[in-house]
């Protein structure tokens, strides 16, 4: 048994939804008690999607139990089959309805419907949602596409299939637009996108394109490997996320396709290198960054921080074990410790003892940060409303890269901003108390307080915390206020760990001393 | 699985079985825990769950909220000798953690039902390991219970607990049903004003003293959900007082006025100290009236508070009911209210999603007031949509929220009369 709070991944079956809702003509028949429903609020309201997800629910209740289930689940995918009419049934079971082992799969092929029935094994109490996701996915490649299928070679450019792209996907939309673009200029076409907007027949046409793309290893890496075994598929590995990565994509993309990338890399080129290297972001150098999330997306958020904008990465970690080994690996090259946990008391703890002057993360990570009062940015689901914005805003490719560049730098402060700041600190306008000058004279500035998030108190609990000598105080105030509230929390956390009880003048610049890089 | 229209007391009902589109009782914990400050809620369940209740909440903005689950896992499934040594290992850890935790409620889940782990003998035996914290379980599980039904599952899981009030100690009157604290203070304050002074609201907002129960209390409930709750009160004496739900001036006239009835206030008192509320109900209401009045509205079972809500949008707004969905008719609980619906409202309890939807798609009623899965995809379609779970999360009781509780219904209408895009 574990104790959870909170969990970064939902069950398998809420994969199997993602799966399903992603596809076109493709319905899930899910045997589950009243309440699982909550799952299509997901899609409905944080992704804002205008269909209900395809799928039906059986809905059996505490009398049901010692009737007959079965019964209910045969009537159900009868129903659903009548109403929906889809090419694909996917079959499968929500954590109560393992328990009570009604076998889906075979209820559902002795109907003998005029669909393809796709059986799920979703084993709730060992797996999770990822997982769940790329079961369903394989287990529909692997129907749709038997091994005696023979590709179709089509004339033309060389053709390749993206993998992975799912309904509630981190930016997965934007993305797939952007790498059709990059492919495109590269002259390769786009044979399947799968499973986000694919139907039936469109997965029944991997085997046609000449190799795979695999965009989220998360959800593509199963059928991937498959199509590789069974149809001597090659595929690229490489997250086309940051601008090394992106060119190492384009170029593995060209091998494969047997074209020259000289042309593509020299047109597409993205914004973030001479934005890192123009003068203004020296700031950034060696800022802080502690990165959390799927493993995907935290590996390459660290490889961009590091080597694309000069941060220092402090701390990487993943929620999803099955991905464990790549964080480790690059944990390594940036000589931090992995941190692989779906705790998020765990990950709280981490940030809070290494005082990142950036995160990286999830939306919970970004609820950490906002208490603990760093800045942060969100670069991996588990997603909220907000990360699914009206604007294109991708995380592959060049433009991408740019994205990256704007979406990690505006939570820090600017490097003119900065270096302004600490010029004029000293004028009598310009300190703390003084209102913007644009809001006119005498405008004072209204008393901060924190602003609760969707209507809820955020409790912000005070440590026991030293007391300040007046010195100290008076001293403290001589620093920016930007960087003042900072310089206090880590004064006091190294006097906590120090065991002094009077912050006086020398305690405060050895904490700087002990902080300072 | 639709049965035909059935005849049966004053309005036919519509029975439905099939898929559900609603919430399990374990909701219920995001609002019981809010009102019980120093109670936990650990759900003893499956990831599903712990799912289901970040997601229905939006909980991330806690560190540690004071509920949680504990997830059962592969090895648990092996034997349940093992899982009761694992939940008391849970429960060692999280109080430990939590030293002002006064009440534990373990909360059945669908997993822990069909797998039969009894945690009413659980709680028993953690409580004789833990004198100090009051230990208690209930059942929120999908297959027993929807969505408000985890409340009442909850509260009369603590009636056993409640003192005994003397059978001969003056008349007390206890409101049931979680109400927010403001509520309850301009209740408590009308009540005062009527004369009536021991008034106690159960759940109370700290369970380290709880109200006392007896053959003097007269029960009045504050929400139309709480049955059982209602019932084991009864068995323990209480009175139940029935009147239509304190919702619009006139709702809370009505239920006002059954507590003045059984307290002995005068009518001229009761007039007058009501008066003020109530000419300040209207006069929010009609505000509304305009924008609401001749609309069509339907109503998708969620959270049984929907024949009263009808009735007030009927009665005082004039809006004119389709079908009401409710998952559970409690026939005895909403009988004021049900008799005052329009003649021909169709009454359903139950559901079956997909026929429900083909009826809103026939009637394409004004508003369509249902849950989160549903409403963006009628919009979608072109219906105006009100999210149900609002009316369980926001103060919608009594006179000073009669507006509010009206604004929430007409808010869509007049952003669809907004927009140009």
């Amino acid at each position: 048994m574990q104790l959870a709070v909170w969990t970064y991944e939902g069950p398998p079956h809420v994969g199997a939804m993602r799966v399903a809702t992603a596809m076109k003509g493709v319905h899930l028949v899910l045997h589950a008690p009243q309440g699982d429903t909550y799952a299509d609020l997901l899609f409905t309201m944080i992704e804002r999607r205008s269909a209900r997800p395809p799928v039906t629910y059986t809905t059996f209740e505490g009398r049901d139990l010692g009737s007959d289930t079965a019964t209910l689940f045969k009537r159900t995918v009868a129903d659903a089959h009548a109403r929906f009419q889809p090419d694909v049934l996917l079959v499968g079971a929500s954590c109560t309805a393992e328990l009570i082992q009604d076998d889906p799969g075979g209820l559902a092929e002795a109907l003998r419907l005029p669909a393809t029935v796709v059986p799920l094994e979703l084993p709730s109490y060992q797996r999770k949602e990822h997982w769940g996701a790329a079961e369903t996915f394989y287990r529909l490649v692997r129907t749709l596409c038997p091994a005696e299928r023979a590709a179709v070679r089509l004339p033309g450019r060389p053709r390749a299939n993206l993998l992975g792209p799912c309904a509630l996907g981190f930016r997965h939309r934007d993305d797939v637009e952007e790498i059709r673009k990059l492919l495109d200029m590269l002259g390769v076409d786009v044979n399947v996108v799968a499973p986000l907007g694919a139907t039936a027949d469109d997965v029944a046409r991997l085997p046609d394109a000449n190799f795979n793309i695999l965009l989220y290893p998360e959800i593509g890496a199963e059928a991937a490997r498959w199509l590789e075994q069974t149809h001597g598929m090659p595929t690229v590995r490489t997250v086309p996320i940051g601008v090394g990565a992106t060119a190492e994509f384009v170029e593995e993309v060209a091998a494969l396709a047997g074209i020259d990338p000289t042309a593509a890399l020299d047109a597409a080129a993205s914004r973030l290198p001479w934005w890192s290297r123009s003068v203004d972001s020296n700031y950034l150098t060696g800022k802080r960054v502690f990165i959390f999330g799927d493993a995907t997306h935290a590996v390459a958020a660290a490889r961009v921080a590091a080597d694309e904008l000069g941060f220092e990465v402090v701390g990487l970690g993943c929620y999803n074990r099955e991905f464990a080994r790549e964080v480790r690996t690059a944990a390594e090259r940036y000589g931090v410790k992995p941190l692989i946990t779906d705790d998020h008391l765990e990950v709280e703890d981490a940030i809070a003892a290494l005082q990142p002057e950036l995160v990286l993360g999830t939306q919970m990570e970004r609820h950490i940060a906002k208490r603990l009062r760093i800045p942060c940015a969100v670069i991996s689901s588990p997603a909220h409303v907000q990360d699914f914005p009206a604007r294109h805003s991708p995380q592959m490719g060049f433009e991408g890269a740019n994205v990256l560049f704007d979406t990690w730098v505006h939570p820090l402060v600017m490097g003119l901003e900065e270096h302004l700041l600490a010029m004029f600190r000293d004028d009598p306008e310009f300190h703390d108390e003084a209102g913007p000058s644009h809001l006119g004279a005498g405008h004072t500035p209204p008393v901060l307080t924190v602003v609760p998030d969707t209507g809820s108190a955020m409790v912000v609990e005070a440590p026991v915390v030293a007391g300040w000598t007046p010195e100290a105080e008076t001293e403290l105030k001589k620093i920016p206020f930007f960087v003042r509230g900072k310089a206090r929390r880590n004064t006091e956390a190294f006097a906590a760990q120090q065991g002094i009880a009077r912050i006086d003048l020398a305690t405060l610049y050895d904490a700087k001393a002990f902080y300072g890089r | 699985m639709s049965a035909p229209r059935l005849a049966e007391g004053v309005q036919p009902v519509l029975r439905e079985r099939g898929q559900r589109e609603v919430f399990c009782g374990l909701t219920g914990i995001v609002w019981l825990h809010r009102k019980m400050p120093d109670a936990f809620f650990l759900v003893v369940g499956s990831r599903t769950c712990a799912h289901l209740l970040q997601s229905a909440a939006g909980v991330m903005i806690f560190a540690e909220p004071r509920f949680a689950t504990a997830i059962i896992e592969e090895r648990d499934l092996a034997g349940l000798a093992d899982m009761n040594a694992e939940l008391d290992r849970v429960v060692g850890r999280l109080l430990e953690r939590r030293p002002d935790i006064r009440t534990l409620f373990l909360v059945g889940s669908c997993p822990s039902e069909v797998i039969k782990l009894d945690l009413s003998r659980a709680a028993s035996r953690l409580q004789g390991e833990r004198p100090g914290v009051r230990i208690l379980s209930y059942s929120g599980s999908g297959i027993e219970t929807t969505f408000t039904q985890g409340e009442d599952a909850c509260l009369a899981a603590m009636v056993p607990e409640l003192p005994v009030l003397a059978a001969d100690s003056p008349p007390r009157l206890m409101v049931a049903g979680t109400l927010p604290d403001v509520v309850e203070d301009q209740f408590r304050r009308l009540f005062a004003e009527m004369g009536i002074e021991q008034v106690d609201f159960f759940p109370p907002r700290g369970t380290a003293t709880l109200p006392a129960v007896g053959p003097s209390t007269r029960l009045l409930l504050a929400q139309p959900f709480i049955g059982t709750a209602a019932r084991a009160l009864e068995s323990r004496g209480a009175k139940l007082l029935t009147a239509q739900f304190p919702f619009g001036a006139e709702g809370t006239t009505a239920w006002l006025h059954a507590a003045a009835r059984a307290f002995g206030v005068d009518e001229m008192t009761f007039r007058r100290v009501i008066a003020p509320g109530r000419e300040r109900a209207k006069r929010a209401l009609a505000r509304h009236a305009e924008k609401l009045a001749g609309k069509r509205i339907f109503f998708m079972p969620d959270s049984q508070l929907e024949v009263p809500l009808a009735r007030f949008l009927s009665v005082e707004l004039g809006m004119v009911p389709v079908e009401v969905g409710t998952p559970y008719l409690d026939r005895t609980i909403v009988a004021d209210d049900l008799a005052a619906l329009p003649e021909g409202t169709t009454v359903s309890e139950g559901q079956d999603v997909d026929l429900q939807l083909d009826r809103v798609r026939a009637a394409r009623p004004d508003l369509t007031v249902c849950g989160l899965g549903l409403a963006n995809p009628l919009e979608a379609e072109g219906l105006a949509t009100k999210w149900a779970i609002e009316l369980v999360f926001s103060p919608i009781h009594g006179f000073d929220q009669a507006g509010d509780l009206a604004e929430l219904f007409a808010r869509p209408l007049r952003r669809r009369d907004l927009l140009r895009v």
